[in-house]
């Protein structure tokens, strides 16, 4: 883990906390980055039934089986994603800091199991993009449908958006999270910045 | 530009994907054996035929797993999408 005093967001230099625009009001599309949100990665096979058990039991979680779809569950610290990423991989998704825990509690549930988990909160930074118009600015760089009735929310997918790997999970009907690679965050941001410009795109200031 | 069924992921541009080349190819068994010939069969010689032909993709930039397809090489129709390990499906190249 990156210790809180040294760790800076990919995007520490685009979204200047001073300044930044507290709320949405009348623009088309809004981004936000959520910094340092925790992201693990798990590895296993979801045929073997004690695997689940050993998850479940460990975390409360039950991993989605099916594909390209999300589980929440509240914790006292916010809600837990779980993304389905393939048929043997998830990532958990949260509030900062939770990483550590996780892990621990994953690592010592899977012992001798053929599994593995991976901290990677620090290599995917989160952009929240919102608003009435956030599709249209999407569909200029991402050929996946996600109108709501072909990426509902819950649903999440790997794919691209103008050419940069990204991890896109629908939050809410109006607001997708974006995972991007921190050294594709600033140019992502950019893109996203430029393909807004007509739908009046404004940046909020950067919350976990 | 084609749109692909990826078995688990549904269907994804063509961009998100890597050819890997003619699919049910198996690697000989005694391979050590092998005379030069036999071994360049296997590594170089491929069906590469006008029409259909069943090949191996790779979900590259989803979930990274691996599939086969049988596409018309004419065409570029996509006639069947079907896992690694399960049976070549019964297609004919006059089926269509």
């Amino acid at each position: 883990m990156v210790e809180t005093v040294l760790r800076q967001s990919p995007l520490s230099t685009c979204h200047p906390e001073v300044g930044a625009l507290a709320e949405i009001g009348e623009a088309g599309a809004a981004l936000r980055e959520r910094p340092y949100r925790t992201k693990v990665n798990l590895r296993g096979d979801a045929a073997d039934k004690a695997f689940l058990k050993a998850v479940a039991g460990a975390t409360g979680i039950e991993l989605p089986l099916e594909p390209n779809r999300t589980a929440v569950i509240e914790r006292q610290f916010g809600p837990v994603a779980t993304l389905w990423l393939g048929p043997n991989e998830w990532l958990f998704t949260g509030a900062p800091d939770q990483a550590a825990a996780l892990v621990e509690a994953l690592d010592g549930a899977l012992i001798g199991r053929h599994a593995a988990v991976n901290d990677l909160s620090g290599s995917r930074t989160t952009i929240e993009l919102s608003g009435p118009r956030h599709l249209d600015l999407l569909a200029k760089g991402c050929a996946l449908d996600l109108d709501l009735a072909a990426f509902p929310v819950g649903a999440c997918a790997q794919t691209h958006i103008a050419r940069a790997l990204v991890i896109l999970h629908r939050t809410a009907e109006d607001r997708v999270e974006i995972h991007v690679a921190r050294s594709f965050a600033e140019y992502l941001w950019l893109w996203l910045l430029d393909a807004g410009a007509e739908y009046g795109v404004v940046t909020l200031a950067g919350a976990p | 530009m084609l749109l692909i069924e990826c078995p688990w992921c549904g269907p994804r541009d063509e961009q998100e994907f890597g050819y890997g080349g003619e699919a049910h190819i198996a690697r000989p068994a005694k391979s050590a054996a092998l005379d030069d010939a036999a071994w360049a069969d296997y590594l170089f010689h491929r069906t590469n035929p006008k029409g259909l032909h069943f090949e191996r993709w790779w979900h590259a930039r989803g979930c990274r797993r691996w599939f086969n397809v049988a596409r018309d090489t004419v065409s570029h129709e996509i006639l069947a999408v079907y896992r690694i390990g399960e049976a070549r499906p019964d297609i004919a190249d006059g089926d269509r």
